[in-house]
């Protein structure tokens, strides 16, 4: 336990300072690349929790998808790729007011109901007990869901085509 | 390893994405601040998985990261839209609705 414990750390340390540099870097397309980081370090912890296809569909859907939609939205905007001295608005310290208040009412209230709630023998969980449970007692979300997926991308192709 | 650990995690990644979505201004940076929010609940939704050995957690996680991907698909297109038609994605540029 406390080698996982050693590598949540090293894990947890660089997925916030690569969330914070998301959010405060000058640079669109190294805001972009950070969160490749952060989604990344996302997937690392589902596998230390011993969840694997959640991991792997983390690594397929996010980074190889998602990240590649970014950094097209990126570049049909033109941003510039270099430093952007524009890119945040004069709200910055009432957003990290909102943002310290929260992640302090957050952490007051885990703590107060989790406080030494411990992960014991974890089982892992095979991608067959995900299949199981998806095509049983999910399966009508999960046909939702498609149909949604279906709707979103006819509904980005019509908004974004050019007529 | 406490349960708490990654609780913590997502709390501080959640409030960072809330910090990305009220100070930016250029709206991809906006829909990735958003993506931070969305991977917080999912790493949540992981943790309580594994604690209670039930595999909902999991599922769930699949379907929040299947409705990002449709979020983020009409997303860039409104984004893509609002750029040809004002030539700028900064976010307070776009206030055609401003009383």
């Amino acid at each position: 336990m406390v080698a996982q414990n050693v590598v949540f750390g090293i894990l947890a340390a660089v997925m916030i300072i690569s969330a914070w540099k998301v959010v405060t870097t000058k640079n669109v397309v190294l805001a972009v690349l950070y969160l490749v980081v952060v989604l990344a370090g996302a997937g690392a912890q589902y596998l230390l929790l011993a969840q694997e296809f959640i991991f792997v569909v983390q690594v397929i859907v996010y980074i190889g998808a998602i990240v590649v939609l970014f950094l097209f939205g990126t570049m049909l905007t033109r941003a510039p790729i270099g430093r952007d001295t524009d890119l945040d608005n004069d709200q910055r310290w009432l957003a990290a007011l909102t943002a310290l208040f929260l992640v302090g009412v957050l952490v007051a209230v885990l703590s107060d109901a989790y406080g030494d709630t411990h992960l014991k023998h974890l089982d892992i969980q095979r991608t067959a007990d995900v299949a199981n449970s998806m095509f049983g007692p999910y399966l009508i979300p999960f046909e939702v869901v498609s149909v949604l997926l279906l709707a979103a991308l006819v509904g980005a192709i019509a908004i974004a085509r050019r007529d | 390893m406490l349960l708490n650990q990654f609780l913590f995690l997502a709390a501080v990644l959640f409030c960072i994405g809330v910090y990305g979505v009220l100070a930016r201004r250029n709206a991809v940076l906006v829909l990735a601040s958003i993506e931070l929010m969305l991977n917080a609940v999912n790493i949540n939704l992981v943790a309580f998985g594994a604690y209670s050995h039930n595999i909902a957690g999991q599922v769930f996680a699949l379907f929040v990261i299947t409705i990002a991907a449709a979020e983020v698909g009409v997303g860039l297109a409104i984004v893509v839209l609002i750029f040809r038609n004002r030539a700028s994605i900064a976010l307070d540029d776009a206030d055609l609705m401003k009383g």
